[in-house]
C-alpha cells in the first residue's frame, strides 16, 4: 500500500463522514473561480473580452461588454472597478490586470455596431412603463425592455439623459461624445423621452395608468454643514459639491475664485478640486477629516489630484467659515488624530493645538449625498425607513407597491454606475415578469456553457502561457493642456501594443480546470508540475482540516477547494483554487486527460436576452 | 502552448534555512511522457534537497542513457550534471567523487542502464562503497527505445506489446545487498511520503546508498498484465513501515511503543526512524533483508521501505585513505612537499 494508505491503516478507526466532494454542476462554483466576473456587480465576462481584445476583435469585445454592462466606453474610463481588487493576478503578482482600461480599448477601437444591436419590434406588446430619472439605472431598464416590445416613457428634469454620468463626472474624465454615443444606442431604440420634465408627484404619475413605474432618480441631495458658524453669512461663496459640478457641466458656472478649499475625501471631492483647477482655481486644497489612508476616494483618483498640484491635508475638521463684510475669507479647522478602539472603530481626537486658518475665496463641500424623495407622497403605500430610504426587495427591486420598482442610487443609497446597471437588469426582469403576471421571485438561471479548449497535446484554444510583465500604466495628456481645457480628456488610453501586452497578463480564470475522477491513475503528474502547488492527493477530511493538509496551506477562505470524489487509493484530489494560474500544465501532464481545461461562460440572464454566448450568433454578427 | 513553466510560484511558498524556495531546486520542464513515474521521482529529489537545505552548487548529478537518465535535466537546474554513456554512470561518478569528495553525488539510472548494459559497472561501484546516492528508476522496460523488456521485468509480465516475458527478473536490491551496499531501499514513484525521507537518508548516508524505485512507464508498460503498472504496484505493494527522517538539528519529539520503531543515527547525527509494521524486522541485518526480499517475492508482493542500513559504513575515501581535500584545492606545495619531507619518508623505511 502507498504511504497514505498505510497512514490510513494506522489510524484505522478514523471516521470521515463530515466532508463532501465539490459539485461543479452548480454554476456558482466555477463562477466564483472567475474572480473579476464574480466581483463585478453586473458579472461581465471579463476574461472572455480580454482575450478578444488580445486578438484585436474589438467589436466583439465591445459587444460582450455592452450586453453585460451597457456602457463600456463610459465604464472603461470611470468604473469603480470592484473587479480589480478581486483579480487573481493581484494575489500572485504585484498588481491586478488593468481590466477597466482594457475595456476602454474595446470601446475606443470598436467598429460600427448598429447592426449588432437588438431588433426593436414594430408591434408593441401593449405594456407601458415609466422610468423616472435618466441615469444609468433607468437607461439599463430601457435597454433591456425595448427589445421586448414595451413602450417606455423616460422622464428627467435635465435637458439630456445620463444622470450623474453627465452632470457629475467631469468631461476631462468622460468626454461627452462617449456618453452621447452609448446613450444614443438606447434612446434610438424608440424610447419616448420627456426631458426638462421634473416629476413632482408620484400620485399624478400613477394616474397615467402605467403598467409599472421604475424610480431611478439617484441620490441627488448633497450634504451641507448648515450648523457651522458663518455658513449663512458666507453663503455666496460656499457651494454644495454635486450642485456645483452639475452647474459646471451644464455651463451655468464657468469660473471660481483663485483660492479654493474642497471639503471631503471621496471621489466627489476629487472631481470638485480637479474641476476647480480648470475653472481658474490656482491654489486648490482638499481638506479632509480622516487620515489620508482612510479617505474614501479611489487611490488612482487621489493620485490624479496630487498630480495636478492639489495638496491633500488630512486630520483637519472644519469648525467655522470666516467672513468679512459678507464675503468668505477662509475656513477654520481643528487638527485631530485618529484613535482606534479594539473593535476597530475610529475616533477623531482633537489635538491641543491652535485652530488652523486656511484663507480662501470659495469652498466646495463634497461630504456625501443622500436619497431624497420629496415628490413621493408618503401615504400612497410606498414604505420608507427612518432615513427616508425606501424599503426595497433586494432580489426583485420591487417596492411595497407591487407595480413600483426602484434601482440605482435611489434604491439603497449612493453607489456607482456599474451597480446602477446591475440593478437595472434585475429590475427589468422583475418588471417583465410582473407585466406577464409571473412570480417575480422566480429568477431566471444564468446561461452557462463549459467547453473543452483542447486542440492538441500541448495546444489549447487559449494562450495558456503566463506573461511575466508588470502592469502597464496608462499615459496622460500634458498637464499644461488639460488644466486649461475642462473638456480635454486626461487619460490617453492604451495603444494597441500596450493593450495586447496588458491583456496577456490576464490568467484566463474562466478556463476551468475540470477533473474527471474515473480517468485518474493517480500518477501525481499534475501535483508535481503545478507551479503554484495547487494540487494535493490526500485523505478525505473536512474542508477545514484539508485546508491545513495541502502542499501549500489554503489560507484564503474566500477561495474554494475543489474536492474530488474518492479515488481508488481511497484518497481524494484537492485543488486549492486560490492561486491557480490556469496555465493548463496539470492537464498537459495528465496522461489520461483526467484534467481538462474547459472554458466556462457565465452570463447573467437578462430580460430580452441577446445570446452572445452562442459563438455562431457572434460570428454571424461580425 | 506551454513548454514553459510560469515563473510565478505560490505567494506563501516555504523558504528553507538557507533562504531558498523549492523553485531554486527545480530544473527545466520535463519532456518525458505525461504521467511518467520518473517525473514524480524528480519532484521527490527536489523536495528532499529543499528540505535538507542543500546548496544546489554542491551537488553533481550523474546519469547514463534512458528516459530515467534524462531526468537530471528536470531537477536541480542550478547543480552540476554529467549525462554519460549508457551504463557507464558508475565510472564517471567514481572519477568525479575521487577528485572531489566535498560534493554530493546523485546518480540516476534506469533498469536497462543498470541491470543490462551497466551491470558490470554497477557491481563494482557497489562493492567499493562509493559515497553517493544511486537511484534506479525501475519501469521494467527500456522506455527510451520504445519499451522492450528489461532485465528487471518480472517473469511472465506482459508489456504493451502483449508478449509475456520468458525470463526471470534480476532483483537489484538483492544484488546490491549481496555486493555489500551499505544502504538499500525500495520505493514507489507514487509514494512520496516514503520516497522523500528515503532520499534524504540516502543523501546523508556516508557510503553507497541504493534506492530502487518502481516507476511506471505509462506509455509502454502500464497495461493489464504488467507487474510494473501503477495499478499492479499499488495493489501488490507491501511495506516494512513508515520511514521518518529527522535532521541532526531537530529534536526527536514523537515516541512510539518499544519494538514498533527503530532509530538509526547517521554519521552526521541525523536520525532515520523506521516505524515498523513487522516488529521483528531489523534493518541492520543484511541476511534478514535478503530473506525478507525473497519471502515477499514468493508471496507475489512488492516489498518497499528501508531494507538495510549500516550506520558504521566506511566509504571509499576512508577505505583508500585518500586526501581529505578535493584535488583541485591541492597546491604545488601540497603535492611536492620538498626534500625534507622526502627524507622523512625515506627515514621511516629504515
Ligand atoms: C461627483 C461624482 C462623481 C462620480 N464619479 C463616478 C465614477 O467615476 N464612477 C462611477 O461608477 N460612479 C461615479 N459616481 C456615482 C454615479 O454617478 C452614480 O452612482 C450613478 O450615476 C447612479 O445612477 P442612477 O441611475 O441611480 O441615478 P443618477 O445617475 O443619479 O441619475 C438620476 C437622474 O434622475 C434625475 N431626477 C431625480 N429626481 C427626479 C425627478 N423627480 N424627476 C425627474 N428627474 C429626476 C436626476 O436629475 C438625474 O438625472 C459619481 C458621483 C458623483 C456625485
Ligand atoms: C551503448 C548503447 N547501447 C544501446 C543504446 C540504446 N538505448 C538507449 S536507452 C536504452 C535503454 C534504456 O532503458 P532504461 O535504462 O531502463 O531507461 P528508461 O528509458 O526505461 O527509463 C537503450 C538500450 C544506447 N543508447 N547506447
Ligand atoms: S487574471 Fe484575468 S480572469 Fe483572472 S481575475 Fe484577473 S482579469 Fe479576471
Ligand atoms: S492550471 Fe493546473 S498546473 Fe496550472 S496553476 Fe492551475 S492547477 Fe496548477
Ligand atoms: S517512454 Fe515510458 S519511461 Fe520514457 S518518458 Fe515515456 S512513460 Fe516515461
Ligand atoms: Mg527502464
Amino acid at each position: 500500500m502507498s504511504g497514505n494508505r498505510i497512514n490510513t491503516a494506522i489510524k484505522k478507526n478514523l471516521v470521515v463522514s463530515d466532508w463532501s466532494s465539490t459539485d461543479i454542476a452548480n454554476p456558482e462554483y466555477f463562477h466564483k473561480v472567475v474572480d473579476c466576473q464574480y466581483a463585478c456587480p453586473a458579472h461581465t465576462p471579463v476574461p472572455e473580452y480580454i482575450r478578444l481584445i488580445a486578438s484585436r476583435r474589438y467589436t466583439e469585445a465591445y459587444m460582450v461588454n455592452w450586453e453585460s454592462n451597457v456602457f463600456p466606453g463610459v465604464l472603461g474610463r470611470t468604473c469603480d472597478r470592484p473587479c480589480e481588487p478581486a483579480c487573481r493576478r493581484g494575489r500572485v503578482d504585484e498588481e491586478p490586470v488593468a481590466i477597466c482600461r482594457l475595456k476602454r480599448v474595446a470601446a475606443d477601437n470598436r467598429g460600427d455596431i448598429t447592426d449588432l444591436l437588438p431588433e426593436i419590434p414594430k408591434n408593441k406588446n401593449g405594456k407601458k412603463i415609466a422610468l423616472v430619472g435618466a441615469g444609468p439605472a433607468s437607461l439599463t431598464v430601457a435597454r433591456d425592455l425595448m427589445p421586448l416590445g414595451y413602450q417606455i416613457d423616460l422622464y428627467d428634469e435635465n435637458a439630456l439623459a445620463g444622470g450623474f454620468m453627465r452632470s457629475q463626472i467631469p468631461s476631462f474624465r468622460l468626454p461627452e461624445q462617449v456618453l452621447d454615443d452609448e446613450i444614443g444606442y438606447i434612446l434610438s431604440m424608440g424610447v419616448d423621452t420627456h426631458f426638462k420634465t421634473r416629476v413632482n408627484s408620484m400620485t399624478e404619475l400613477m394616474s397615467k395608468n402605467y403598467d409599472a413605474i421604475f424610480v431611478g432618480t439617484g441620490a441627488p441631495r448633497g450634504k451641507d454643514l448648515a450648523n457651522l458658524s458663518g455658513r449663512k453669512e458666507a453663503d455666496a461663496n460656499i457651494h454644495i459639491g454635486i450642485d456645483w459640478l452639475g452647474s459646471v457641466a451644464f455651463e451655468h458656472i464657468t469660473s471660481i475664485g483663485k483660492r479654493v478649499v474642497v471639503l471631503g475625501g471621496g471621489n466627489t471631492a476629487m472631481d470638485c478640486c480637479r474641476t476647480a483647477r480648470r475653472l481658474g482655481g490656482e491654489d486648490v486644497k482638499v481638506i479632509v477629516r480622516s487620515p489620508f489612508s482612510e479617505m474614501k476616494a479611489s487611490p488612482w483618483e487621489k493620485e490624479d489630484a496630487i498630480h495636478e498640484d492639489i495638496p491633500i491635508l488630512d486630520n483637519h475638521v472644519p469648525k467655522a467659515f470666516i467672513h468679512e463684510n459678507g464675503r468668505l475669507t477662509g475656513v477654520e479647522f481643528e487638527k485631530v488624530k485618529a484613535v482606534y478602539a479594539e473593535d476597530g472603530s475610529r475616533k477623531l481626537i482633537p489635538l491641543d493645538e491652535k485652530p488652523v486658518l486656511i484663507p480662501c475665496d470659495d469652498v466646495l463641500m463634497a461630504i456625501g449625498q443622500e436619497n431624497a424623495f420629496p415628490w413621493i407622497e408618503k401615504d400612497i403605500g410606498i414604505d420608507f425607513d427612518q432615513w427616508e430610504v425606501p424599503l426595497i426587495d433586494e432580489l426583485s427591486f420591487q417596492s411595497s407597491l407591487p407595480n413600483i420598482f426602484f434601482g440605482g442610487d435611489a434604491a439603497f443609497g449612493p453607489k456607482n454606475i456599474i451597480t446602477a446597471v446591475a440593478h437595472g437588469h434585475q429590475a427589468a426582469i422583475s418588471i417583465d415578469a410582473f407585466c406577464k403576471g409571473k412570480d417575480i421571485h422566480d429568477r431566471p438561471a444564468p446561461l452557462t456553457n463549459l467547453i473543452s479548449q483542447k486542440m492538441g497535446v500541448h495546444e489549447w484554444a487559449y494562450h495558456s502561457e503566463v506573461s511575466d510583465d508588470d502592469r502597464f500604466l496608462v499615459a496622460q495628456a500634458d498637464k499644461n493642456n488639460t488644466l486649461v481645457d475642462r473638456k480635454l480628456e486626461v487619460e490617453l488610453g492604451f495603444d494597441e501594443q500596450q493593450a495586447f501586452a496588458e491583456a496577456q497578463r490576464c490568467l484566463n480564470c474562466d478556463i476551468q480546470t475540470v477533473f474527471e475522477e474515473v480517468k485518474c491513475i493517480e500518477c501525481d503528474a499534475c501535483a508535481d508540475v503545478c507551479p503554484t502547488d495547487c494540487i494535493t492527493f490526500t485523505e478525505p477530511e473536512t474542508e477545514e482540516t484539508l485546508r491545513t493538509h495541502l502542499r501549500a496551506p489554503a489560507t484564503n477562505q474566500e477561495q474554494a477547494l475543489y474536492i474530488s470524489q474518492v479515488l481508488p487509493t481511497s484518497r481524494v484530489l484537492v485543488k486549492d483554487e486560490d492561486v491557480c494560474l490556469h496555465c493548463g500544465l496539470c492537464a498537459e501532464r495528465c496522461p489520461t486527460a483526467a484534467w481538462d481545461m474547459q472554458k466556462f461562460l457565465y452570463n447573467v440572464c437578462k430580460a430580452g436576452q441577446i445570446n452572445l454566448l452562442d459563438p455562431l450568433t457572434r460570428n454571424r454578427r461580425n | 502552448m506551454s513548454y514553459i513553466r510560469p515563473k510565478i510560484r505560490h505567494p506563501e511558498t516555504p523558504i528553507n534555512d538557507i533562504g531558498y524556495t523549492r523553485k531554486n531546486y527545480e530544473g527545466s520542464l520535463s519532456t518525458l511522457c505525461a504521467g511518467c513515474g520518473h517525473d514524480s521521482i524528480s519532484a521527490a529529489i527536489v523536495q528532499a534537497c529543499f528540505e535538507l537545505n542543500i546548496e544546489p552548487h554542491k551537488v553533481a548529478k550523474l546519469s547514463g542513457i534512458g528516459c530515467s537518465s534524462k531526468t537530471p535535466t528536470y531537477f536541480l537546474g542550478n547543480s552540476h550534471g554529467f549525462n554519460s554513456v549508457h551504463g557507464r554512470m558508475p565510472s564517471v561518478a567514481t572519477g568525479a567523487n575521487m577528485a572531489n569528495r566535498d560534493m554530493i553525488y546523485i546518480g540516476v539510472s534506469g533498469d536497462g542502464d543498470t541491470a543490462s548494459i551497466g551491470m558490470g559497472q554497477f557491481a563494482h561501484v557497489v562493492r567499493r562503497n562509493l559515497n553517493m546516492l544511486y537511484l534506479v528508476e525501475n519501469n521494467g522496460c527500456y522506455g527510451l527505445t520504445k519499451g522492450q523488456d528489461s532485465a528487471t521485468s518480472d517473469f511472465e509480465s506482459i508489456s504493451k506489446k502483449g508478449v509475456p516475458n520468458p525470463f526471470e527478473a534480476i532483483d537489484l536490491c538483492g544484488i546490491a545487498l549481496q555486493l555489500g551496499a551499505t544502504m538499500v531501499a525500495r520505493s514507489f514513484s507514487g509514494d512520496k511520503e516514503q520516497l522523500v525521507p528515503l532520499i534524504k537518508a540516502a543523501l546523508c548516508h556516508e557510503g553507497f546508498a541504493f534506492i530502487d524505485v518502481m516507476s511506471p512507464c505509462v506509455t509502454f508498460n502500464n497495461n493489464k498484465g504488467s507487474t510494473k503498472s501503477y495499478e499492479y504496484v499499488r495493489d501488490h505493494i507491501e511495506t516494512l513501515g513508515v520511514v521518518d527522517f529527522v535532521p541532526m538539528k531537530d529534536e526527536i519529539t514523537t515516541h512510539y511503543k518499544p519494538g514498533s520503531s527503530q532509530e538509526v543515527t547517521l554519521h552526521d547525527g541525523s536520525v532515520v526512524r523506521l516505524q515498523k509494521l513487522d516488529e521483528d524486522y531489523d534493518p541492520h541485518d543484511r541476511r534478514a533483508a535478503l530473506d525478507k526480499l525473497k519471502e515477499s517475492q514468493e508471496q507475489g508482493k512488492e516489498l518497499t521501505g528501508l531494507l538495510y542500513l549500516d550506520p558504521d559504513s566506511k566509504e571509499l575515501h576512508e577505505l583508500l585513505g585518500t586526501t581529505q581535500r578535493p584535488l583541485r584545492s591541492l597546491t604545488e606545495e601540497d603535492l611536492c612537499p620538498g626534500v625534507n619531507v622526502l627524507e622523512k619518508i625515506n627515514l621511516s623505511f629504515q
